[in-house]
């Protein structure tokens, strides 16, 4: 039974999340940060996770409250120094977190390698800089690239803006960020939305992420927020 | 392509005194050719924007999904869901288009993007580029879109101040701190003067407040009138 479900909790959309589980969680900054599902992980209790998001949390809020529940092993980001984030520097300096630092679009393209089952690539970003260390290169028509590897999700946490009840999603602005792509990434995609309408109200032309992709659906009142001290 | 200097283009900048970040930023914003596609790094690239006309048909990228970006949001015009890079609440301007993260970075690798301008800690004469991480081992490392935005745009520009606070020059024979990328700046924005970097060495293209023999002399550039050098 590979369609979607319309779950009626956050609580149901994240059951069996397991310990040790690779979990990509959507959003930048705050914007796509699918709140209610993080809040039903921390109720649920999964521990020793990996997390792979853009961020390492923002404020009190979303995943940082996840971090400072305790429940993260490692986190693979692009972005965790910000203004607000407290939570993750802490851990991070006193040693009770593991952090994978990898540029923002190899963090997306490998993950948009995952899904489409691409083994691996040749990119030329972090060429020559200490990232580059210890990792696989190649000259190709004279330029010089390194060697990525797939990032793959146990689950995916996201937030979009509309679904329908087979599973087609729709987002909101730069709220999209990576939700389409983690959606193809995962074994199991949960995601959190402000409506479900009845298939065939969602325009077709204008369905971003298909429905193939997507396990779990459930509705929620959205709440959003800003990043305080972005600048 | 207009220049600051040409008094056609309207701004305000003069040689004869440094020039203060708004006003390297109007030198920046004349320097962009018409239509172009663009990336503005967070923080000080970002005032660039403010002296951009609509009439430029300048299209702003900002690589968390979005072209045809507006100034920031004020009041009720904020929106949690719409931000750039920096995570600051942003409008969108008509025409504008959302899209996916792969994509956005598609858009930088593949050469659509004509021109970022990032800050920087430190560029190399030969157009290095370290703006990343201090090296600090106390410091919690973050490179965001940095190293894409690097090796993919087809112009990648510098602005900064040319010196810390303690006195020391930015643009360098050689980067000290780690780097971002290899020989991707093509030129360096300062409040002292503009120079253009690359494989060829340090050319300065002007001067602001200083002449160009004192300034090759402060940052140990061999000859300023007979460029390339490096």
């Amino acid at each position: 039974m590979s369609r979607a479900e319309v779950v009626e909790s956050a609580d149901a959309a994240v059951a069996g999340v397991e310990d040790g589980a690779t979990v990509l969680v959507g959003g930048f900054g705050l914007a796509g940060m699918p709140f209610d599902l993080i809040e039903a992980l921390i109720r649920q209790g999964a521990k020793d996770l990996t997390i792979v998001s853009n961020n390492a949390g923002n404020g009190e809020v979303g995943l940082a409250a996840l971090l400072a529940a305790g429940r993260v092993r490692k986190v693979v980001c692009s972005f965790p120094r910000q203004a607000d984030s407290w939570v993750f520097d802490r851990l991070y300096r006193s040693g009770e977190i593991e952090l994978e630092l990898v540029p923002q679009g190899n963090l997306a393209e490998r993950m948009r390698a995952a899904g489409a089952g691409i083994g691996a690539f040749y990119c030329p970003t972090a060429i020559g800089t200490p990232l580059a260390e210890g990792r696989e290169e190649r000259e190709i028509d004279g330029r010089r690239y390194l060697l990525e590897y797939p990032i793959r999700g146990d689950y995916a946490l996201i937030g979009a803006y509309r679904a329908d009840t087979l599973g087609n999603l729709t987002y909101r602005r730069t709220a999209r960020n990576f939700g389409p792509v983690m959606a193809t990434a995962a074994a199991t995609t949960v995601v959190q939305v402000d409506q479900i309408v009845e298939a065939g109200q969602l325009d077709p032309e204008a369905v971003v992420t298909p429905s193939i992709y997507v396990d779990r659906i459930v509705q929620v009142q959205t709440r959003r927020h800003t990043v305080q001290g972005a600048r | 392509m207009t220049h600051a200097n040409d008094p056609s283009a309207g701004a305000p900048m003069r040689a004869d005194h440094p020039l203060s970040m708004d006003e390297l930023a109007a030198v920046i914003a004349a320097d962009i050719p018409s239509g172009a596609f663009v990336n503005l790094g967070i923080g000080q690239p970002t005032r660039i924007a403010d002296h951009l006309s609509a009439s430029s048909g300048v299209v702003l990228h900002t690589e968390n999904g979005m072209l045809n970006m507006g100034p920031r949001a004020e009041g009720d015009a904020v929106d949690p869901d719409l931000t750039n890079a920096g995570k600051v609440p942003v409008t969108e301007l008509p025409g504008a288009a959302y899209f996916h993260q792969a994509d956005s970075f598609a858009m930088m690798r593949g050469g659509h993007l004509d021109v970022c301008v990032l800050g920087a800690y430190q560029v190399g004469f030969q157009g290095d580029l370290a703006n990343w991480h201090t090296g600090a081992p106390d410091a919690v490392p973050a490179v965001g879109g940095a190293m894409d935005l690097a090796i993919g745009a087809k112009e990648v520009h510098v602005m900064m101040p040319l010196f810390t606070r303690s006195d020391q020059p930015k643009l360098v024979p050689l980067c000290t701190y780690p780097l971002t990328g290899v020989g991707c700046v093509s030129r360096v924005y300062t409040d002292h003067g503009v120079f253009e970097v690359g494989a060829r060495g340090v050319r300065i293209r002007e001067t602001y407040g200083v002449g160009a023999r004192e300034l090759a002399r402060r940052l140990g550039i061999t000859d300023p009138d007979t460029p390339p050098t490096g």
